[in-house]
């Protein structure tokens, strides 16, 4: 009874207010978006408008154009960005998932030591550590490499934590029945473990697939040759710098290219994240 | 337990020397009777030891020297940290910002995911994916990318979104330099970053909360819960308690490394290093001026600042 005029009154309101919010949220998105549609003539319209009158793909044209005769192509960014964080994502996730397995259900020595460092290292941000990792990149060489930029990256702890903690959770008579039938850990490990795991390794893509496509840090650093900096700073470039408003259509068609994948691989991984993350949980 | 104890001390009584070998040799049985489980995780701690661990201690050695990359680092004491402490204000200024930065973004962001992730645990199962898109999709947009929309909103001249509405409805006389006037550049980083804010542990709550059992909010009801306030306060808040811990703590340490929205919006340096933070105030040390050893020394105040203040999150939300 109490329920049923909460939902016609107040009920309303409430989904009023949410559903503002979360348009209210979304709006700089779609500014975006319609703004890397919008025509020259639309761009410096004053009043400014928020959505486009007619749309066009002369800004993406544009983007290709402008940027392919220049020294190093618009396309030579996106190469490095997709290499780059590829070997992020599969790196990560195959060294993660491979010691999440005996820090979660294996007894050996030094186990809780090494799973409490990770947590340890949840702590603090790892851009306080750039400058050894730097001087390590430059002693041993790998400057200008794509390693340089991945190595760094694959031992995320936010999602070795995660992993370790969802793998807790596979039930240990499942592991013990597959070693009665005779399989070497290495199999319970490919056969069990890992389709098991495949939520916490979904969540672990996107959050190291995030990381790596957004950060401009890598690339700023460990590549000096202009062909090996990634999309981050191919936009900085075209943006013309911190404040500067040039380019806007062609920024706006660059940025938009730039986000639409991170949008992708949350829709398609969501469900197994959520599933994931009600493992996250951390007690002393 | 009594019989290990005693063989230790006939052990040392014969010959020390047996004794230690005799705990190597267990820790090599060990070793070798888990070697199975160290293949696996070779890879990982290869790598957490060669960029995590070994930064922190050369962090720490770095930042008790002189060095320049060119020569040898060489020790001076902690004449790097009384430089920063009591003679570089730029960098007292940059701690100042970056607290007050993060004394606002650290429990207003974190408040905001909460809320935000309990209201949309209270809509049914299938309107939350909308919902959580819009909330969760901003945190993940590219701080790089996304300025493109800040700048035009935030434009000094006529022509910027706010400065446009602001002037036609008579709240301004003339156009605000939000981007280049020093007293607004802290209150625009703090609301582009708590757009940005609803991340991993805005995820971590949802899932949390959706998970509270339901037999829970029913033990609750019999014993009294009668609004949904009490039943938030006594029921859903201790059920999630691990899911707020580790949202507190990463909230700390976003909050704490704010760097890609300052750079993007007001540059290094910004305008009379309003915008400056004790990560840009590190960059700058390192890769601009290549002063390894004085940006080490920021780096492991950073770093003690983040430890520290997880700690004391740890021993106020870890108990139970």
């Amino acid at each position: 009874m109490v329920r049923r005029i909460r939902l016609n009154v107040s009920g309303m309101i409430f989904y009023i207010l949410l559903t503002a919010f979360a348009l209210l949220m979304l709006a700089p998105l779609v500014y975006m978006a319609s703004t890397a549609f919008k025509p020259t003539a639309e761009l410096f319209l004053f009043p400014p408008r928020f959505f486009f009158i007619n749309p066009t793909w002369k800004n993406f044209h544009q983007l290709l154009l402008v940027t392919g005769t220049s020294f190093v192509p618009f396309t030579r960014y996106i190469f490095n960005s997709v290499i780059v964080t590829i070997g992020i994502v599969t790196g990560g996730v195959l060294t993660s998932a491979m010691a999440a397995f005996p820090l979660a259900k294996h007894r050996m020595r030094f186990r809780s030591a090494i799973f409490n460092m990770v947590v340890f290292a949840l702590m603090f941000s790892p851009l306080v550590l750039q400058i050894p990792q730097y001087l390590v990149i430059s002693k041993v060489g790998l400057m200008n490499t794509y390693f340089a930029q991945i190595l760094p990256y694959m031992a995320a702890p936010v999602g070795m934590f995660l992993m370790v903690q969802f793998a807790r959770q596979i039930p240990d008579a499942l592991l013990e029945a597959a070693r009665i039938d005779g399989a070497s850990e290495w199999k319970v490990f490919l056969i069990v473990v890992l389709p098991m795991l495949k939520p916490a390794i979904a969540t672990f893509a996107l959050f190291s697939f995030i990381t790596a496509w957004n950060d401009p840090y890598p690339a700023l650093v460990y590549a000096t040759h202009e062909d090996m900096k990634s999309l981050p700073i191919a936009i900085q470039t075209i943006g013309g710098g911190a404040g500067v408003v040039a380019r806007v259509g062609t920024l706006a068609a660059a940025s938009f290219l730039m986000i639409i994948p991170t949008m992708l691989v949350f829709i398609i991984t969501q469900r197994m994240v959520l599933q994931t993350m009600a493992h996250s949980g951390l007690k002393e | 337990m009594s019989s290990a104890q005693s063989s230790v001390v006939t052990s040392t009584n014969i010959d020390s020397h047996t004794a230690r070998k005799g705990w190597l040799a267990q820790l090599w049985t060990d070793l070798k009777q888990d070697r199975v489980s160290w293949f696996f995780l070779i890879p990982f701690l290869i790598l957490f030891t060669l960029f995590t661990i070994v930064p922190i201690v050369t962090s720490v050695y770095l930042s008790f020297s002189y060095y320049n990359i060119i020569e040898a680092p060489r020790f001076i004491g902690v004449s790097n940290y009384r430089l920063l402490f009591v003679d570089d204000d730029i960098f007292l200024k940059a701690i100042g910002t970056t607290f007050k930065f993060a004394f606002v973004t650290g429990p207003v962001g974190y408040m905001m995911a909460f809320l935000l992730a309990w209201l949309i645990s209270q809509i049914p199962i299938k309107y939350r994916f909308f919902y959580t898109l819009c909330f969760y999709t901003p945190s993940i947009t590219s701080a790089t990318a996304i300025s493109v929309v800040w700048v035009y909103l935030f434009a000094g001249d006529r022509k910027g979104l706010i400065n446009f509405w602001a002037l036609k409805l008579g709240i301004l006389h003339e156009p605000y330099l939000y981007l280049q006037n020093v007293n607004s550049i802290v209150p625009v980083i703090i609301i582009v970053s708590l757009w940005m804010s609803m991340g991993i542990g805005f995820l971590a709550f949802l899932a949390g909360l959706q998970n509270v059992p339901r037999d829970l909010y029913e033990a609750g009801s019999i014993d009294g819960v009668k609004y949904k306030w009490q039943e938030l306060i006594y029921i859903t808040l201790p059920a999630v308690k691990p899911q707020l811990l580790f949202g507190a703590i990463l909230q700390v340490v976003t909050s704490l490394q704010i760097f890609d929205i300052s750079v993007q919006l007001v540059g290094i340096p910004s305008p009379l290093y309003a915008g400056h933070t004790i990560l840009t105030h590190l960059y700058d040390y390192a890769f601009i001026k290549f002063e390894m050893g004085y940006a080490s020394a920021i780096a492991v105040v950073l770093f003690l600042i983040m430890i520290g203040l997880n700690r004391l999150i740890f021993n106020w939300l870890g108990r139970d």
